[in-house]
């Protein structure tokens, strides 16, 4: 019998490792057109975030009179407000207030909302039956009612917009990862796994959990771009976060009355919101090929 | 119906097709000569990967994006179907070419009734409508034997069984009267009872329509049944035709004989003889070898395979390509191995080495009522998936239970293994009582059952690396540390052929037959008292099949575990179990030694798959005994005996309301019928027998 050489060198390579993996999908985010200006937007808006105190040449609130109403100039290059503050540093520091409110909200849902789901959707019966009817009835009302009858009783404060974020997304992540519990736990792997005598938490984080992350990728990635565009809204209808907060809803709610004056103020904080928005959802879109989420 | 000197109603000359590959085009079918004139039918046999649909589509010109031919010429009656237009295809398919496909659920629309589904073509193609339309598809349905035309007509899709929807396929392939029949693997998932049925209305029907046909299988068994010819492929290329009898008689092929010999036949068990398997893998489409493609698996290569082979034709109407055709011929050469003559086993099981024993289990599913049905207080309906089931089997044995779709086989492992609770009955594992939910089971009973599953795609996690998966069981099962088990990971991965690299890879970088080896190595990890393979090798081509079937048997008695085998297929039951069970609807119709299964008597089931087998020997003799095709619902309460509504040999009132006695003859086979013994034995002279010819 002679040997087969050359049949099998393609499987040679091995499992890659988990940091890999990340950096094999940034870069295959990047094959497509679409996904890869997404995912550039979303990449400029967190270096700004991050950096932003180092960039910016005014702080937030600092008040320059006579600098107010200006139009963008080399000193002011998004111009400045009825207030006289820089509108491109305001633009800035919003962009590290929301992705963090927005971000910790999400981070906060998707887990608690992955934990709930997967063992939901494992055991079934009646405990599923109880969590997903009481998620069904929070479901019911529309998202920006829930956060205000909530922010209404928690009075308005950043800690308040975090739970609203959490209330709001953990029952649709739940969903989403039970469904897809709902696909895999009858699985014969599963079964095996059961039959081998597997702890519950093995089970449903050995086993389970990792076919749920495609999904759960894509899923955060939407819900990240709906947290921030709640928190956006929430400034502008004046329950979010406070003045002299540089929420980017804020700023619009702020300047508004002003749009004939100065409407560079409102512009840049309106094309932030949308930019971040539209590139996080084309990041998320670029996933969901990527992963091959509900193609299957 | 000899082909040769008629012109043939379909001419391939060195057809190549490829598949685009980002920017290269890759060869699936190269360089493929086919001709098949009227009334003659052609067999298309190779396992997946092989290129034969490929081909087919590439005939009919019906590729995929991405797909094209790249080189020959395709002659239909004399037209030259690669010059054709897309817009003049579409007159050649459905009028001059009929298709008959594989899945006939997928295959009709579901929101459709058959009977217009059937309609639509008749008016397209034959230019009738209204009344003659009708008329027309009245016929067809008549055609293809269906008893009540004007019901099934009216019927949606879901409402017939597969065999039904699969006739009228057929009729529907046959309403334009084409010149070439195209039929892609159209038995492949159905029930052999079924099967055998649609095979003889296709085989009669290609003869009264003097059509040419190819079918496409996996299947030689298949094959021998329908065909008159038979073209065998391999990655991509075709590798021997010949006709029927004498490719069963001479292959010329070592690879042919290879698919020949890795299927046990009817009657062969694994004391007479060990399966030989083909080694190695399917090259892939990329990178096919430059000499014979078969040469890296070929048993009998020498230094001349490294060159491309030509085809060479030994016989009018045979080609093969390979070189050392004469040699075979002349038996010079021997292209299959002489096998492993077999560790006989003790043959007497004692009763006191009992590793399982079930009493009269049962379970039985209760099916939602709607919200009427409940407020009506109407009884909830129950399937009854297993109906009281008695069975024991002792240490080292192997005990196979056969039986079809819908039989109850697969529910009675996994009540076995907890994964369902039985409603009913007592099981005892090692003479220790078996609690029914898994929960309840203590880890002890978990180590000495593990279970082999039948899709090899879903048995490992994705996710989880070979190694990762094997390590599981060996820490919590049997309990050792990581590193302990890192060793003995490497010990299971050479236990199954596999090397020790494979521990780092995913299971999507596995063939299916790999795969089914790293499930096999994890379910002996504990080495386990019991274990049940539900279809392990169903799911596999036949190449691998055989390796696999060879690796169970070996890993048992090393193991000196018990194996509780299931299967549809009686072949590969027989050939590896001691005992076998006959399994219909949830009940136990036959229970016989392994040897005694192809001996009269036999129950009325038995007796019908039997003779529904298809062999893949053209001498074979077998009973010609023909079910109808439906099943009883599954909610209808029986009485009686439960396969008194199919039966053949039926008595009438007493099958039907009297539940029928165990019969047992001298050599301990039981078989639950009223039919006594003698006139079992005196009417069923035979229902499978040897060719004259015994393997070696």
């Amino acid at each position: 019998m002679p040997s087969v050489p050359h049949t099998q060198t393609k499987q040679e390579n091995a499992a890659p490792s988990r940091g890999w993996r990340f950096f094999r999908v940034i870069r295959r985010l990047y094959a497509r057109p679409a996904s890869a200006l997404g995912t550039s937007i979303f990449i400029i808006f967190l270096f700004l975030a991050i950096i932003g105190p180092l960039v910016t040449p005014y702080t937030t609130t600092e008040q320059i009179y006579s600098d107010a109403f200006q139009s963008p100039s080399s000193a002011h290059w998004f111009g400045t407000d009825n207030l006289g503050r820089d509108v491109f540093s305001r633009v800035i520091a919003g962009a590290r207030e929301i992705l963090v409110l927005a971000g910790l909200g999400t981070l906060i849902s998707v887990v608690t909302g992955t934990i709930i789901g997967l063992l939901s959707g494992y055991r079934g019966g009646w405990f599923d039956e109880l969590i997903m009817r009481f998620f069904d009835s929070l479901l019911a009302l529309p998202a920006m009612l829930l956060a205000l009858l909530l922010l209404g009783t928690l009075g308005p404060s950043t800690n308040s917009i975090l739970i609203v974020i959490v209330v709001v997304y953990t029952p649709i992540v739940a969903r989403v990862t039970r469904s897809v519990v709902l696909e895999v736990k009858n699985k014969a792997y599963v079964e095996a796994a059961r039959l081998q005598g597997e702890s519950l938490p093995h089970i449903v984080f050995g086993e389970i959990l990792p076919p749920v992350l495609p999904t759960l990728a894509v899923e955060s990635a939407l819900r990240f771009s709906y947290a921030i565009f709640l928190v956006a809204s929430l400034g502008f209808l004046g329950v979010g976060v406070q003045p002299p907060n540089p929420n980017w809803g804020l700023m619009v709610k702020e300047t508004r009355n002003y749009v004939s004056q100065m409407p560079w103020a409102l512009y840049f904080p309106v094309i932030a919101i949308s930019l971040t928005v539209i590139g996080i959802n084309l990041m998320a879109d670029g996933l969901k090929e990527l992963f091959g989420v509900g193609t299957q | 119906m000899h082909p040769g000197s008629e012109i043939p109603i379909l001419n391939v000359e060195n057809l190549t097709v490829a598949y685009q590959h980002g920017e290269t085009w890759q060869n699936a079918v190269r360089d493929v000569s086919l001709r098949i004139s009227s009334g003659e039918t052609l067999g298309l046999v190779g396992e997946s990967g092989s290129g034969k649909t490929t081909l087919l589509y590439g005939i009919m010109r019906y590729l995929p994006a991405g797909g094209r031919l790249r080189g020959g010429t395709i002659e239909l009656a004399g037209q030259d179907l690669s010059a054709l237009s897309d817009a003049e295809m579409r007159h050649v398919w459905g009028k001059q070419i009929g298709m008959v496909p594989q899945n006939p659920q997928t295959s009709l629309n579901p929101t459709i009734q058959v009977g217009e589904q059937i309609a639509e073509t008749v008016r397209h193609h034959l230019s009738l409508d209204g009344p003659a339309a009708w008329r027309r598809v009245i016929e067809l349905l008549e055609m293809v034997h269906i008893n009540d035309p004007h019901r099934v007509s009216k019927s949606y899709p879901h409402q017939i069984s597969g065999g039904m929807q699969q006739r009228i396929l057929i009729a529907m392939a046959l309403s334009t009267e084409p010149i070439l029949l195209v039929l892609d693997e159209p038995t492949t998932n159905l029930d052999v009872t079924t099967q055998a049925e649609i095979l003889d209305l296709i085989g009669e029907q290609i003869q009264v329509h003097k059509t040419a046909a190819i079918y496409v299988t996996h299947n030689l068994g298949v094959a021998a049944n329908i065909c008159d010819r038979i073209a065998v492929m391999y990655a991509g290329e075709l590798v021997e035709e010949a006709p029927t009898s004498g490719l069963f008689e001479k292959p010329l092929h070592p690879y042919t004989q290879g698919l020949l010999d890795s299927v046990p036949r009817l009657g062969e068990t694994k004391s007479s003889l060990r399966l030989r398997a083909i080694e190695g893998q399917i090259p892939p489409i990329d990178e096919h070898p430059p000499g014979c493609v078969f040469a890296p698996r070929c048993p009998i290569a020498i230094e001349i395979c490294k060159q491309h082979t030509p085809l060479y034709v030994p016989d009018t109407g045979r080609r093969t390509r390979c070189h050392r055709w004469e040699e075979l011929m002349l038996e010079e050469v021997f292209a299959r191995q002489k096998p492993a003559p077999k560790i006989q086993q003790q043959d007497e099981f004692a009763e006191e080495d009992q590793t399982l024993k079930l009493e009269n289990i049962s379970v039985h599913f209760p099916v939602k009522r709607s919200l009427r049905e409940a407020l009506s207080r109407s009884p909830t309906k129950t399937v009854k998936a297993v109906d009281g089931v008695n069975m024991q089997m002792s240490k080292r044995e192997t005990l196979g239970l056969v039986g079809e779709s819908g039989s109850g086989k697969t529910t009675l492992a996994r009540a076995v293994m907890g994964l369902v609770e039985k409603t009913g009955g007592k099981m005892e594992l090692l003479g220790i009582s078996l609690p029914s939910r898994l929960s309840e089971r203590h880890l002890d009973t978990l180590r000495s059952l593990q279970m082999v599953f039948q899709d090899s795609d879903g048995a490992l996690n994705p996710y989880l690396s070979i190694g990762e998966s094997l390590r599981r069981p060996l820490i919590s099962l049997v309990g050792i540390n990581r590193a302990q088990a890192d060793a003995e990971v490497d010990k299971l991965l050479n236990a199954v052929h596999l090397r020790s690299s494979f521990a780092q890879r995913l299971p999507g970088q596995l063939s299916g037959g790999e795969k089914q080896r790293v499930a096999i190595a994890r379910a002996f990890a504990s080495n386990p008292d019991l274990l049940i393979c539900d279809e392990p090798v169903s799911s596999l081509d036949v190449s691998v099949q055989a390796s696999i079937l060879n690796l169970l048997n070996d890993l048992q008695l090393e193991n000196h575990s018990s194996l509780l085998f299931i299967s549809h297929d009686l072949a590969v039951v027989g050939y590896l179990a001691d005992f076998i069970f006959v399994m219909y609807l949830g009940q136990i119709m036959q229970e016989a030694q392994a040897v005694d299964l192809f001996d009269s008597p036999y129950h009325p089931y038995t007796e019908a798959l039997l003779s529904a087998i298809p062999v893949a020997d053209p001498q074979a003799l077998q009973d010609f005994i023909r079910l109808e095709d439906a099943l009883p619902n599954p909610t209808d309460e029986l009485t009686g005996c439960p396969y008194h509504t199919r039966c053949q040999r039926t008595l009438g009132n007493i099958c039907e309301q009297e539940t029928p006695p165990w019969q047992e003859d001298e050599n301990g086979k039981r078989i639950y019928c009223h039919i006594p013994l003698e006139e079992l034995r005196a009417a069923q002279k035979r229902a499978f027998a040897q060719p004259r010819s015994e393997r070696e």
